[in-house]
């Protein structure tokens, strides 16, 4: 049997993601001896091995590579996504340390879990493989579930936890079976491999086709529940509203990075050419993600409209959101659009992230310690006594509705951009039309802050951290808003990378 | 074709413990006293109420030694093919196991530093 | 020497500087510090006045256009050929009034630091003050309409601003000074409205607002007459090219020819005055002569007397005339300093130095003029009879204002734009003098009445304090002794405003005086007449009235307590009184008359004379050089000098107020009337009450109670509307409704509720429920994928 040498494996690409987990372990043991009352230290020793990642990820983004032969791929796509990821989590730290000592669970393992669900999500970003893309989901998905659940014996926290669990392993077994079904099919389950399977099954060699297409619809879904788009959305407001706030934050962006890179890198390097006879202009899983993206866009808008508390109605939005890059994923079945198509949802993601995390520390911010005071009539009065937090909260609900000069909009700007480029108008109607009822509910909480009397809250904890997870966020959205060539140049070759890495 | 001898043994196994059973409850029927109680009679003596709710108060205790056990047995799964092998997969191998080891190890250590492999 | 136009913007900016200083940080300076800066922001605006004015005089008065930097254009749309530029114009007319404003802005400003000593609102009233300098130096020094019209509106902000300045008294007096504002505010708005209307006609007609192009030479033919100035003509100076190339630079103006008249010049590319003056050359019924107004056409004359006419309006309002005059003397609600800067020597002269600007439009328009004289020789007289039946200090002051406003204003109806600007000029001096004078007085009067008051209850308590009116002259008498200085800078200013000669009013006075003669009875020409007639009669007003108040103010016994106890003001009150006084005496000899019948006191050799006509000549082209009439002068002076002894007969000796505080005219029988009526102001306010406000309020009424509420509200809302709806309603519900509506409307209302909050129903928080619809939406996706398939697999079969 062959086995690879060390110099081989080229680690060296995997030290951002492996470094985390690894030292996710040895936070494990090091926050064994950290007393009780200074777990913020270990905040701090996770914030630092996230910072590590971050500039090992720097220095490696630009010298793209494929480690572990194979399975595990080291490109720009991923060192994009890996950047998003990282600051999602940095963001989340700051925003928990002060969280969890007032809400009274400030426990070691929290930045723990946090350390290895975000590692999952780099490896999923990294997975070049069908089973590496399990593993990772995996990696991603467990610690989450313990996550959510992490305000027990708070009850609603708990049912939070093992509904996303038994929901999550539900979806899970989705995935695998499609896994397992397009292994089926094509014998193999490395997804440049997959690629050529394909194209011998269209032209007619082997009756697989039938096993892949069934296959894709399975990984849709796995995948789907993970970034939480109908119909796989469900458990999304019962687990957003539970989980401690800096975990729904998190989760919130992270797990849809980690979904949406596996789902773009599956569809595109693995099924780009999966039609259902040869010769198809358009791939054959774009009607799928058309339809979901719309219904997404529709229910996920239409529903956050009576929402009264802010973290259901952040639920709703993101779950809209995930409509918006999925309407990137289905233009990116066009062939020729969908270097585009990746680089408008890389946008958007990086957008998102930054105006929905600003979205959920001031959420938090204004949220007491019982967990309570996050109705929407909390927000009542805000405008005056506490204005400058108000005026960044409608800033990121600005942004999220994509007002110009914030990163929603740019975001959008690219979705619609590929959407209409791939000839999908009425799915960019559907999204243009969504986004105009979004404006509605998060009007709604500028209007409560500024317009309507309330005693607003003066007890208001924005303690110094979460004020700097406010600021940094706020300056994400921002300078993305204003300077959106930051990113659409930066990701100019993140989506060739896709196509180009395939060995 | 397959001839019935090659089903011979399993057929003087399947003969020989019918045979087992039958004379191991006659001969203690026999020999032994035989006061019959209701608790006695129940199956399962030992254990707990045949019929009554399926989920019902356990010390969580059990499912925390149940956890760890299934956890570290798993390792042993892991460890029996590689062991079968090991010869021919050399050091690489021998790296990798050591690194399953110490990721388990680091559970284990951390399992025991918050006590929970106390009893009480 | 030749760069110093590019200092102009630096004339507002600076002023504008202090104001914001003072806003910013005022209100944690001390008064000391906080007056500092708002004086050396308009001493510096002096000197820069002066530096143009060295300007002009080296470089032979010839005009300066200059486009401030950072702000080149303001109003450019260039499909439309619309261009109105923020552009500054330094020439003899606007530089004439940069200098009166920050020559008397700034003792002023020294005045007020001891006049407003210990106010709460301190640094407030420098902000206000610099502020107010720096839009009336934006309206003077503005080279076209809408800029002039900024400062314009921005002067009658600030007056706005200081008018209600104690808007916080107790007992309804903050009330009544607001009321005062916004009095000013609104008859402003009536004339801010005309001015409008004259700005858009004027563009409409020339289809620019400039005044005079880049290049262009306001007149000519100016020097050829006149005292013996060295004509130079040539371009601008930097920065002419308005709105064209912003890089072409000073140098170039060296290189290209020397023009002495606008031939070169395409008449599009002149501006409002060269534009009109070329109209008006052509011959009549020139087709060059005719301006589309729309579907009208008109002749060039006719336009301009439309234009002229509404500036009239706006003069009305911001000048204080006849009919919108009303608003001025309540303004005296302001602080002394305030009415004497705004209300006494600039402000309410922008509506004189508009017209005179505008010289060559209301040259043209006879009956406009005819009717600014009217306008001007009413108010005059008007407001000179009332002044005679004024108890308030001020408001004697204030009336007087009005009245001398009423000569200027009539000055220019005659077209005597030089001696209106002369008057302007030397009003500007004594008038500011007096009001300050009077302000020292009231500033006397109410120490005295706090130390008396001190002495006699010891802890000083309200009470009877509060019912004491400084102004009133009642309450004075007697205060010569107590304040000598402020006597005789008063005593002189009241020669000056008498027309007493030698003082400055006697000269400019009489010019006008002389002007109406010539235009009267030389040129026959109405105006003329009722000028020469009704100012003759304004100036005994005048005189008679002003003595009356020094008898009642400064001679005689001390009628109070009050007055026996007034002490003398501090220097800096007083520094401003002398240097003003001085300008008061010296003041006339600028413009010294050219008739040997009028002694000069030999000044006329050194200092020339017609001095300053021919200093305007270069920005009016209309000036006239008419000399002093020896015998209207002397006619003049008799009068003046007649009243004053009336006067003084009349209310000298302690008899000007009678043991019930009445005046001794009103206690005669035979003038009691008349003085009643003088002092009710000859019941203007009233009429206007009776005339506009109470129709106006009434109409409003009727609009707001009946129209509006009884009728719209109640009316058609609930009868109309609701019961017609309602009908309907009823109609549509029994057969209609129940069947084929109510299925429709209640199934979208279902839809809509199924939607937003139905939807919220499927999330029922049980886990099955949620796996339930993975599977379902597991199957809907696989369908979605596989049903091409399964077509193709079906057709492919078949």
């Amino acid at each position: 049997m062959q086995l690879p040498s060390l110099s081989e494996l080229n680690l060296g690409l995997t030290v951002p993601a492996l470094s985390l987990a690894l030292w996710a372990c040895i936070l494990l043991v090091i926050d064994l001896f950290i007393p009780r009352d200074r777990k913020s230290v270990t905040a701090w020793l996770a914030a630092g091995g996230v910072v590590f990642a971050f500039i090992a990820n720097l220095l490696v983004y630009r010298d793209p590579g494929v480690a572990f032969m194979g399975l595990f791929v080291a490109d720009e796509f991923a060192g994009f996504l890996n950047i998003v990821v990282l600051l999602t989590a940095f963001i989340a730290i700051l925003m928990s340390v002060d969280y969890l000592k007032r809400t009274g669970i400030e426990r070691g393992e929290y930045y723990v879990l946090l350390l290895m669900t975000t590692s999952g999500i780099m490896f999923m970003n990294s997975a070049n493989d069908l089973a590496v893309v399990f593993i990772a989901l995996e990696l991603l998905s467990i610690p989450l579930y313990v996550l959510a659940a992490f305000r027990a014996p708070e009850e609603r926290s708990e049912e939070a936890g093992l509904k996303y669990f038994i929901l999550g392993a539900f979806a899970s077994a989705f995935f695998v079976f499609g896994a397992a079904l397009i292994y089926g099919a094509t014998g193999s389950s490395s997804l440049p491999v997959i690629v050529d399977a394909v194209g011998r099954a269209l032209a007619g060699e082997g009756s697989s086709l039938l096993l892949l297409l069934m296959g894709s619809g399975l990984i849709l879904a796995g995948l789907g529940f993970k970034v939480a788009v109908v119909p796989f959305h469900m458990w999304t407001p019962d687990v957003y509203e539970g989980a401690p706030t800096p975990v729904t934050a998190f989760m919130s962006v992270g797990a849809k990075v980690g979904g949406f890179a596996a789902l773009l890198r599956i569809l595109l390097v693995a099924l780009p050419a999966l039609t259902v006879a040869e010769g198809d202009a358009v791939a054959g899983w774009q009607t799928a993600t058309w339809v979901v993206a719309a219904l997404t866009l529709i229910l996920g808008n239409i529903v956050a409209i009576s929402q009264t508390n802010i973290k259901r109605l952040l639920a709703y939005s993101s779950i809209a959101h995930a409509g918006y890059v999925l309407m990137a994923v289905a233009a990116a079945g066009t062939p020729g659009v969908s270097d585009q198509a990746t680089r408008a949802a890389l946008i958007y993601l990086m957008a998102y992230m930054f105006t929905n995390l600003g979205a959920f520390a001031v959420a938090m911010a204004i949220e007491k310690d019982d967990g309570s005071g996050t109705s929407l009539d909390d927000f009542k009065g805000l405008g005056r006594s506490r204005p400058l937090l108000a005026a960044i909260m409608a800033v990121f609900m600005l942004s999220l509705t994509g007002i110009p000069l914030t990163a929603g909009f740019v975001g959008k700007w690219v979705v619609f951009q590929a959407t209409i480029e791939a000839g999908l108008y009425t799915l960019a109607v559907i999204g243009v039309l969504t986004s105009v009822i979004s404006a509605f509910y998060y009007v709604r909480v500028i209007v409560n802050m500024f317009l309507e009397d309330g005693e607003g809250d003066p007890a208001a904890a924005a303690t110094p951290y979460v004020q700097w997870a406010i600021y940094l966020t706020f300056a994400g959205t921002l300078v993305l808003g204003i300077i959106p060539s930051l990113v659409t140049n930066l990701s100019g070759p993140v989506a060739l990378a896709v196509a180009s890495l395939v060995p | 074709m397959p001839t019935f001898d090659e089903f011979a043994p399993i057929g003087a196994l399947l003969i020989l413990s019918v045979v087992m059973v039958a004379l191991i409850t006659i001969i203690s029927r026999l020999f032994g006293p035989y006061r019959p109680s209701l608790r006695k009679t129940a199956p399962y003596e030992s254990g707990m109420k045949p019929i009554g709710p399926a989920v019902r108060r356990f010390p969580v205790r059990f499912y925390l030694i149940a956890v760890l056990f299934i956890l570290f047995d798993i390792e042993v799964v892991f460890m029996l093919p590689w062991a079968v092998v090991f010869r021919q997969l050399g050091l690489f191998a021998l790296i990798e196991m050591v690194i399953f080891i110490a990721i388990l190890l680091v559970g284990y250590f951390y399992a025991w530093r918050k006590g929970a492999l106390e009893w009480e | 020497m030749e760069n110093y136009p590019q200092l102009v913007p630096l004339i507002i900016l600076i002023p504008a500087l202090g104001a914001i200083i003072n806003m910013l940080v005022g209100a944690r300076l001390t008064e000391r510090w906080s007056s500092l800066i708002a004086t050396t922001a308009s001493a510096l605006s002096f000197v820069i006045a002066i530096l143009l004015y060295s300007y002009l005089h080296a470089s032979g008065y010839q005009a300066a256009i200059v486009n401030p930097p950072v702000l080149q254009d303001w109003i450019l749309i260039e499909s439309l050929n619309i261009n109105i530029p923020w552009q500054l114009r330094v020439d003899t007319l606007s530089v004439t009034m940069m200098l009166v404003i920050t020559g008397v802005g700034t003792l002023i400003h020294i005045y007020s630091a001891g006049y407003m000593h210990g106010d709460p609102r301190f640094s407030r009233f420098f902000v206000y003050l610099n502020l107010f300098l720096a839009f009336m130096l934006i309206l003077v020094a503005g080279n076209n309409f809408l800029v002039l019209f900024v400062g314009w509106e921005g002067v009658g902000l600030c007056s706005w601003f200081l008018i209600g300045f104690w808007f916080d008294k107790s007992r309804g007096i903050g009330w009544k000074n607001a009321n005062a504002a916004r009095k000013a505010m609104i008859a402003n708005r009536v004339g801010d409205f005309g001015m409008l209307i004259g700005i858009f006609l004027t563009f409409w007609t020339f289809s620019t607002l400039d005044f005079y192009r880049p290049g262009e030479i306001a007149n000519p033919h100016a020097g050829e007459h006149g005292a013996a100035v060295e004509h130079v003509e040539a371009a601008t100076v930097e920065g002419e090219t308005a709105g064209e190339h912003g890089d072409e630079h000073g140098d170039e103006h060296a290189a290209g020819p020397v023009y002495t008249d606008n031939e070169h010049i395409p008449t599009e590319q002149l501006g409002v005055f060269g534009q009109a003056e070329r109209m008006l050359a052509l011959p009549e019924g020139d087709p060059g002569r005719t301006v589309a107004l729309g579907p009208f056409r008109a002749d060039i004359v006719a336009v301009l007397g439309l234009i002229t006419f509404f500036f009239l309006i706006g003069v009305t309002g911001k000048s204080a005339q006849i009919p919108l005059f009303v608003w001025l003397p309540d303004a005296m609600a302001g602080p002394t300093p305030a009415s004497a800067l705004i209300h006494a020597a600039t402000m309410v002269t922008a509506g004189v130095y508009l017209m005179v600007r505008s010289n060559v439009f209301y040259a043209a328009a006879d009956l406009t003029s005819l009717l600014v004289t009217i306008i001007g020789v009413a108010t005059a007289l008007v407001a000179g009879f009332v002044a005679l039946g004024q108890w308030d200090i001020k408001r004697v002051l204030a009336y007087s204002t009005v009245s001398q406003l009423g000569f200027m204003v009539a000055a220019v109806g005659i077209g005597a734009y030089g001696a209106a600007m002369f008057h302007l000029v030397t009003h500007a001096f004594f008038k500011a003098l007096l009001f300050l004078g009077s302000g020292s007085v009231i500033h006397g009067v109410e120490h005295g009445h706090h130390e008396t008051h001190h002495a006699a209850h010891g802890d000083g308590h309200a009470g009877e304090a509060d019912e004491f009116d400084p102004q009133d002259m009642r309450n004075m008498g007697g205060l010569a002794s107590r304040m000598p200085v402020t006597y005789i800078t008063y005593l002189i200013g009241t020669l000056a405003l008498a027309g007493i000669w030698p003082f400055a009013g006697f000269w400019s006075k009489d010019e006008i005086l002389g002007d109406s003669w010539v235009a009267g009875l030389v040129n026959n020409e109405l105006g003329g007449f009722i000028a020469l007639a009704g100012l003759l009669l304004a100036a005994a007003f005048t005189a008679f009235y002003m003595w009356r108040q020094v008898e009642l103010v400064f001679h005689g016994r001390p009628r109070t307590e009050a007055a026996a106890h007034a002490p003398e003001s501090s220097l800096s009150m007083l520094i401003p009184l002398i240097v003003l006084a001085v300008f008061s005496v010296i003041g006339g000899f600028i413009n010294l008359p050219g008739n040997a019948a009028i002694p000069t006191l030999g000044l006329d050799a050194v200092l020339g004379v017609h001095q300053f006509g021919s200093f305007l000549e270069h920005s009016v082209v209309n000036i006239h050089a008419a000399d002093l009439q020896p015998l209207i002068a002397i006619v003049a002076l008799g009068l003046a000098i007649g009243a004053i002894l009336m006067a003084r007969s009349i209310y000298g000796l302690n008899r000007g107020v009678t043991a019930d505080r009445r005046d001794v005219l009103e206690a005669n029988a035979s003038f009691s009337r008349m003085w009643r009526l003088a002092n009710a102001r000859l019941y203007w306010d009233e009429t206007y009450r009776r005339l506009f406000e109470q129709p106006f309020n009434r109409t409003s009424q009727f609009l707001a109670d009946t129209l509006d509420w009884a009728f719209w509200h109640d009316y058609v809302h609930d009868t109309i509307i609701a019961k017609g709806f309602r009908a309907i309603g009823t109609l549509l519900s029994q057969p209609v409704d129940l069947g084929l509506i109510d299925g429709v409307v209640n199934g979208i209302g279902r839809l809509m509720r199924w939607a937003s909050g139905g939807l919220r129903e499927i999330q029922t928080g049980y886990v099955r429920t949620y796996a339930v619809s993975v599977l379902l939406g597991v199957v809907v996706v696989l369908i979605i994928l596989l049903l091409p398939y399964i077509q193709r697999a079906l057709a492919s079969g078949n």
